[in-house]
């Protein structure tokens, strides 16, 4: 598969579509558990890295990634901005300079404990590692088709519906935390989604 | 004597300019302060690049404390704080500690020359309280 420039600019372009898509109703998810900024704090961090596109795409993977990270840490303004900037800023360094999809697993799962630790949280507790170590699970397991990808990444963002918040402005709710979706959760998906379905066809 | 340096971090610029105020009037001017609000589009929320020119502003050589108000900003500021130079590190603490009494502590204990490991500590035993 072609690992260039032009897939990192497809891949970013993926996922801040899916975000801006998307915005209003993670924003929604937010404002019932959170403190519902989610959607457009997410949304001003993938416009300021689809603003940068040109020049982030033209560095080798571990750089492009790295860049995006600091970007969304930069500019995204809530929680979500070191949480994701650090998934994509530890995918960099994981990852060799011309990755192959057999490192994709291992490096996902580095890039998630580091996540794990920014936010001092565990699977379980109602955040987007509910999604990510689902993901890295299918990953190690050999799933390699976009759509069964997506569809586990979903499955996960569903299944903390009925979870109670432990972590973040949603602990504070307790037992009125259940019944809805986590928005880091939902956000995480539709990430995963779009990149699933890019490097599908790369 | 340098003193420990606070800063000030919450989601409002309005809340976080309202806490330095009281610090001011409560504890006086020796003490390094500076503080930060505010997404980096105006709305309520942190911005790591702010907090660390906060970090910047308040920078004293005995070291800075931090005071944040909910979730976001205690991550920034932590990411704020892994992005700062390696000699400037180790010397900026959060403190787990209600932000406005906690600054005022901090700064009190800060004026009196306490090292930094001190003022943290002082701000969150009154927290405890």
């Amino acid at each position: 598969m072609d690992l260039g420039a032009d897939l990192r600019a497809e891949l970013v372009r993926a996922v801040a579509t899916t975000i801006e898509r998307h915005a209003e109703e993670l924003t929604t998810l937010d404002q019932a558990i959170g403190d519902g900024d989610h959607g457009l704090n997410m949304k001003r961090g993938f416009e300021a890295v689809l603003a940068d596109v040109a020049n982030l795409s033209a560095k080798p993977w571990p750089d492009f990634l790295k860049g995006v990270g600091t970007m969304l840490v930069m500019k995204v303004g809530g929680a979500s901005g070191p949480l994701y900037g650090t998934l994509f800023m530890a995918l960099g360094k994981e990852l060799p300079a011309e990755p192959t999809r057999a490192d994709l697993p291992r490096a996902f799962r580095a890039a998630i404990a580091a996540v794990q630790a920014r936010g001092k949280s565990e699977r379980g507790q109602k955040t987007m590692l509910d999604v990510l170590y689902p993901v890295a699970e299918a990953l190690e397991a050999g799933a390699a088709e976009g759509p069964a990808i997506a569809r586990a990444a979903h499955a996960a963002a569903e299944a903390t519906i009925p979870v109670k918040a432990v972590r973040g402005r949603a602990s504070f709710l307790g037992d009125r935390s259940i019944g809805h979706m986590d928005p880091g959760a939902r956000s995480s998906a539709l990430m995963i989604e779009a990149v699933a379905s890019v490097l599908e066809k790369a | 004597m340098d003193c420990v340096g606070v800063v000030i971090v919450s989601h409002s610029p309005k809340v976080a300019e309202g806490a330095a105020d009281m610090v001011r009037q409560m504890v006086g001017e020796e003490v390094p302060l500076a503080w930060t609000g505010g997404n980096p589009s105006g709305g309520l929320g942190t911005d790591v690049g702010q907090i660390m020119a906060a970090i910047d502003r308040a920078w004293s050589n005995a070291g800075v404390v931090i005071l944040v108000d909910l979730g976001g900003a205690e991550t920034n500021s932590e990411m704020a704080i892994e992005m700062l130079p390696d000699d400037r590190r180790a010397k900026v603490l959060i403190c787990n500690a209600p932000v406005v009494e906690g600054a005022v502590v901090a700064a009190t204990e800060a004026a009196g020359g306490s090292s930094v490991d001190i003022v943290q500590q002082t701000a969150e035993e009154y927290s405890a309280r």
